[in-house]
């Protein structure tokens, strides 16, 4: 996998899927429409600010809530190329990785970057570079099964090379 | 190994499994709710004509029940059209109610199955020993192709709950006070049990209560032992005998193990705006009120209902809150129906609305306003989760909703037992 390069916005614990994208606006399934609202509840600035291959790094928990796959897709959408994060809500985490949106766990990071520093992630291996304070961190790395997941650029064309191959049945 | 660990190891047809490690397990049931279009829209992106086994799919229309948007209306109307297509097992259309309620109710959600729903509350079948877990729409969607999905075992942290329940406090208390001493994010990728005197005197309702609410601890599922409590619940709803449950080998080591003694236990709120800042809620009394709200998966369940009446009943809520009130599911509405307790409420000043999600995750039927205060039931206080970013929104016990209702500011529900 390539090695992803973007600023950093930095946020605090528990930002919940109802801030990430709201539900009254789930009936939206248009993937570039979805990626208008990503982050609104909890920094109305992202979206005029985010370009593409920029990063989200948090604290613990991001991505609670609830099970809804819009607050993947509205990062992805949004052009953000990788989460760092503390933890995550289990569910957001495997609908990012089925997304192809790599999410890594590092628990120190988000209380050393700062908004708008340049990071390099090698989402193979967890390593992280801040650019702007030469500082080094690892994160944790990602098991065989997710790595194979977001080699094959997320679920559905690993799924649809499965079909392809062995027939749904498999 | 651990009940939980034998449901996923017989799912994968494997012999054994421990925690950590990832299994590609066929689904019991699998459930897709009204707000995940991008379900059907995955399964044809990955190439998916026919569902592998449709006889286990479960469609609900609860979130949007009935639509109240054109939107709404076609995204359900999507959703009949490929129900229909696929011979989509079972259809619980807009008057059935919250989904896990309504999958109870119909006698689907049984001991040592594996259930999967894209919403997040899937660990309360936990309460009656099924494996239960909350996934995305596309995950639902690989489910639909190839009847599996991969699963990483989990981790189990176990609760005792010793002691007596006092009069006027509930299984809500409890859980947001476990909430508030361990944070949300305490039982990530983890499972929670709940075991002990406390649990075993608890109602079926009480229990789903419990299980259900783990989710906001972060937790995979969660799993009570069923015992005959739930026996008799399961078997008043028509569900099959078997498979019988499963039980947890002796020995078993749990990651984290944990007593309380729920005897000392006080009525709790969650304060604005996080499901785990957490207080007694003697430190908010006094707060006017502008709305409240007993409903949801978490606090709409028949004895939720008998409980407001009971405070209710004869009174008239307070002239400057109003109360809204949201059945979990059909049955639910039928049986307050005939238990009288719909009428208490509505002549006490309630507002009655659809069995279903409704205003608890901000799509309709009871929405906050800029600067309005709420006392709920429901499972979640984050910032515009029940309408404006702006309202605040206390989580508590259905009791302290309808003592909060009566009084027009949060109030203890105590003196009423």
């Amino acid at each position: 996998m390539t090695l992803l390069r973007g600023r950093a916005f930095v946020y605090g614990a528990n930002i919940d899927t109802d801030q990430i994208y709201p539900a009254p606006l789930l009936t939206i399934t248009d993937a570039d429409k979805v990626g208008e609202h990503a982050m609104e509840g909890v920094d109305p600035a992202f979206i005029k600010e985010c370009r593409p291959g920029d990063m989200i790094v948090a604290g613990t928990n991001f991505g609670c809530g609830s099970s809804r796959e819009h607050a993947a897709v509205t990062l992805r959408a949004a052009g953000v190329s990788a989460v760092i994060a503390a933890s995550f809500g289990r569910i957001f985490f495997r609908n990012a990785i089925n997304l192809g949106l790599p999410v890594l766990i590092c628990r120190e990071l988000h209380t050393h970057v700062s908004r708008g520093d340049w990071l390099t992630l090698d989402p193979a291996t967890g390593q992280i570079v801040d650019e702007t304070t030469r500082q080094h961190f690892q994160a944790e790395p990602l098991s065989g099964y997710v790595l194979d997941i977001l080699r094959h650029g997320g679920i559905k064309p690993m799924m649809r090379e499965l079909m392809r191959t062995k027939g749904p049945r498999s | 190994m651990h009940a939980l660990e034998k449901i996923l190891a017989r799912a994968a047809d494997v012999a054994t499994t421990h925690a950590g490690e990832i299994l590609n397990c066929r689904i019991d049931i699998a459930g897709i709710n009204d707000l995940y279009l991008q379900t059907k829209r995955s399964f044809l992106e990955m190439g998916g004509t026919r569902i592998h086994a449709p006889q286990n799919v479960v469609m609900f229309l609860d979130h949007y029940a009935p639509a109240s948007t054109v939107s709404q209306a076609g995204v359900q109307k999507e959703f009949r059209q490929f129900c229909a297509q696929q011979g989509v097992g079972h259809l619980m259309d807009v008057n059935r109610g919250v989904c896990h309620q309504a999958l109870l109710d119909a006698g689907l959600s049984k001991p040592a199955s594996l259930i999967v729903i894209t919403d997040s509350h899937t660990t309360m079948h936990g309460a009656v020993g099924a494996f239960g877990t909350g996934v995305g729409a596309t995950d639902l969607a690989t489910i639909l192709l190839t009847g599996k999905l991969w699963l990483r075992v989990p981790e189990v942290v176990r609760f005792t709950l010793h002691g007596t329940l006092p009069a006027g406090v509930f299984a809500k208390d409890v859980i947001l006070r476990i909430l508030g001493e361990l944070k949300a994010d305490y039982a990530v990728y983890r499972a929670v049990e709940f075991t002990g005197p406390a649990v075993s005197a608890m109602s079926q309702s009480e229990r789903l209560c419990l299980c259900n609410m783990t989710t906001e601890l972060g937790a995979k599922t969660a799993y009570i032992q069923p015992d005959a409590v739930t026996a008799a619940y399961l078997a008043a709803r028509g569900a099959a005998p078997s498979p019988a449950p499963l039980t947890t080998d002796p020995g078993y080591t749990y990651a984290d193990e944990r007593a309380y003694d729920v005897s000392a236990c006080e009525p709790q709120v969650a304060a604005p705006s996080s499901v785990d800042n957490v207080a007694p809620l003697a430190a908010h009394a006094g707060k006017p009120v502008d709305q409240a709200y007993i409903g949801a998966c978490t606090g709409g369940r028949l004895e939720d209902l008998a409980e407001a009446a009971h405070i209710l009943r004869g009174r008239h809520i307070h002239p400057r809150t109003r109360l809204v009130v949201s059945p979990a599911s059909r049955e639910t509405l039928l049986a307050a129906i005939q238990a009288g307790y719909i009428t208490t409420l509505v002549e006490a000043g309630a507002t009655l609305v659809t069995p279903g999600c409704a205003a608890c995750l901000g799509i309709h039927e009871g929405l906050l306003a800029e600067g309005e205060r709420c006392i709920s039931a429901t499972n979640r206080n984050f910032p515009g989760r029940m309408g404006h970013r702006n309202a605040e929104i206390f989580l508590a016990s259905p009791a302290s909703v309808a003592a909060s209702a009566l009084a027009g500011e949060i109030a203890d529900p105590r003196p009423y037992y």
